[in-house]
């Protein structure tokens, strides 16, 4: 082996070789790390302060809440509000619940986007692009703008005057989960146009020899969407679902307004303080003021409990979250 | 050119065509059923009455009545309204402007970015739905907001500079607008998960030998960021703004959204939530619009 001689050099003797600029540098790379170190840290600690503090208010006795000694850690540690709070929400009903519907309803969601998004990013039919701007359109147009006519056409509910002949009146289908179903084949769940559109984004990136390849061999169109497509379309479509599951999970607005007779944790938590009132009117027998304190611990035991399947979920799966979006390459 | 591929390969054209509506039906059906139809019924309503009976509901004919109550007997309308669009203005530009910033630093190569990254995503995946309402929801937590707020107005991290500006003679209307959303940057960044992933996306794909190129050259940091970086991802501002607007209308502690459900399911007016809604709704697409428009003239486009 032959020995390399390399005149080892100190950090001072090459600054001063490069007039000053090493040591500028090295100080500047020191001092922007610290900075980023600080503003992340802050900007971190911002995001995760309201669910730490939540956790830390959950174990705490009713004592420890008036306490001013007590800042995060609980001195009377306890469990109770978990109980409490699992009782008022009716908690395991409504995780069953939830997680049926959820789960339903993101694959339904998922099965139906796909095939709509493969539909707009592998053939050419006449008005695509009109087509594609509706899509938009249902991106764009909040729910709010159509439920209070949604509000009244479930209420009053017919498939072009059949069920009328039949019966005589119309259905109603508020409170129950059909009518979201029903949206949900239709593409016109929370969020469609955004999955149809990650889907299609992510379809239309593919090339096109594969399919090519297919066609040249036989294979229908439907069967190279199902053995072929469908397996590279994997991780968007992992993804989508993800998303799909979990805001459902969390969503209030159409749960409220069509799931409103079903108990699911998400309805229940924005309900939590009056029924705790309800509740402990119903076991002491009188009217009571809760505390505002009380109620405070209950909701952020509630809310922990709703969002922590949510949260572990996230850990789990983070990649699949993330890195779909950036990989579908969202451009105009 | 084109006529000649056309006319041999019709069958195959002609079966892909009919595949692809076959594809695209689901939407079709679902946006016929449940939107075209709630949506003119919708626009109708809003210049009706609308009488409920039993097992039928009678829309009766009353011009622009519904559009005339909201603006001037309503009391509370007019001025949501404003409040809440001058709200989304102001918000989405510090949404954008915080993500874009946001974003630049973490594609930097540092220890423990996956781990900031993912705090960073955490609120898109939490704070949809009902989560963003819950706390103002209810009396009691309103009364206990308001506690706080009072016992802790000496301690805004904005209040020393507030105090300077205002002694000195500077401090007008517009600081203190940058005030308010310096203070509710908690609000800010919880709503730019998703803006600072679809930046981050872009920024992954400007080649590093450019900066290297433009390092070489004498070129700044700063100076690249706005000559390299800025023009590269400049049609994600678009994206972006979009989302965030569309966002904002969708929030469900949108005061004005919480005015239109209350007209609608508490007062049982349907009519006049619906010209509520639509007025709302055609100045958020205006506005929409636009914008779009003028930042589509400034986005650079690099094919």
């Amino acid at each position: 082996m032959t020995k390399i001689k390399i005149k080892k050099e100190s950090f001072w003797e090459r600054n001063k070789k490069s007039e000053g600029y090493l040591l500028k540098k090295k100080l500047t790379s020191i001092f922007v790390s610290v900075a980023r170190f600080i503003l992340l840290f802050g900007l971190c600690f911002l995001i995760l302060q309201p669910i730490l503090n939540k956790i830390s208010v959950s174990f705490m006795e009713e004592q420890d809440l008036y306490n001013p000694i007590v800042v995060s850690i609980p001195v009377h540690f306890t469990t109770s509000n978990y109980e409490l709070a699992a009782e008022i929400m009716n908690y395991s009903k409504g995780f069953v619940n939830s997680l049926i519907i959820s789960l339903t309803i993101a694959v339904l969601q998922i099965a139906v986007c796909t095939l709509v998004g493969y539909g707009f990013a592998r053939f050419k039919f006449p008005l695509k692009g009109l087509w594609f701007a509706m899509v938009m359109l249902t991106i764009i147009i909040p729910p709010q703008v159509i439920s209070n006519s949604l509000y009244l056409h479930f209420r009053f509910f017919d498939f072009f005057g059949i069920i009328k002949l039949i019966t005589g009146n119309t259905l109603n289908l508020r409170g129950l989960p059909v009518p979201y179903y029903l949206m949900s084949a239709g593409c016109m769940g929370l969020k469609n146009g955004l999955y149809i559109y990650m889907i299609r984004q992510f379809f239309r990136n593919i090339p096109n020899d594969m399919e090519e390849a297919a066609y040249v061999d036989g294979c229908g169109m439907f069967r190279t969407f199902v053995r072929i497509m469908l397996p590279e379309a994997k991780p968007i479509i992992t993804s989508c679902f993800l998303f799909a599951f979990v805001w459902q999970w969390t969503d209030g607005f159409y749960s409220n307004m069509f799931l409103g007779t079903t108990t699911l944790v998400s309805t229940s938590i924005s309900r939590i303080v009056d029924s705790l009132a309800a509740y402990m009117q119903r076991i002491l027998g009188a009217k009571v003021s809760i505390s505002v304190a009380q109620s405070n611990a209950v909701l952020s035991t509630g809310t922990l409990m709703v969002v922590g399947p949510v949260i572990i979920l996230y850990l789990f799966a983070q990649r699949q979250f993330v890195e779909s979006i950036s990989s579908s390459g969202i451009k105009m | 050119m084109n006529k000649k591929p056309k006319h041999r390969y019709v069958g195959l054209e002609k079966r892909k065509a009919v595949a692809g509506y076959i594809f695209i039906l689901p939407f079709i059906i679902g946006f016929a059923l449940f939107m075209v139809k709630p949506f003119l019924q919708s626009l109708y309503m809003s210049f009706t009455t609308v009488e409920l009976g039993a097992g039928k509901f009678n829309m009766v004919w009353s011009g622009l009545a519904n559009y005339y109550y909201a603006f001037r007997t309503d009391p509370e309308y007019t001025r949501l309204l404003t409040e809440e669009l001058l709200r989304m203005l102001i918000y989405s530009v510090a949404i954008i402007v915080f993500s874009f910033f946001v974003s630049i630093i973490l594609n930097q190569k540092f220890h423990g970015r996956a781990l900031v990254r993912a705090v960073f995503f955490l609120p898109v995946i939490l704070s949809s739905g009902v989560m963003l309402g819950l706390e103002s929801n209810n009396s009691v937590i309103a009364l206990m907001q308001q506690q706080v707020e009072d016992a802790t107005t000496g301690i805004s991290i904005t209040d020393g500079l507030q105090t300077i500006l205002r002694t000195t003679g500077v401090g007008v209307k517009a600081f203190e607008k940058v005030f308010e959303v310096i203070d509710n940057i908690y609000d800010v960044a919880l709503a730019s998960g998703m803006q600072i992933i679809i930046f981050l996306s872009g920024l992954q794909t400007i080649p590093k030998s450019m900066y290297e190129a433009a390092d070489i050259e004498g070129c700044t940091a700063w100076e690249s960021l706005w000559k390299i970086t800025f023009p590269s991802i400049s049609s994600l501002f678009l994206v972006n703004w979009i989302y965030t607007v569309v966002d904002f209308c969708m929030r469900s502690d949108n005061e004005l959204v919480e005015k239109l459900q209350k007209v609608m399911i508490q007062q049982q007016d349907y009519g006049a939530s619906s010209a509520m809604t639509w007025i709302y709704f055609l100045i958020v697409i205006a506005f929409v619009g636009i914008t779009s428009l003028l930042i589509n003239k400034a986005v650079y486009y690099n094919d």
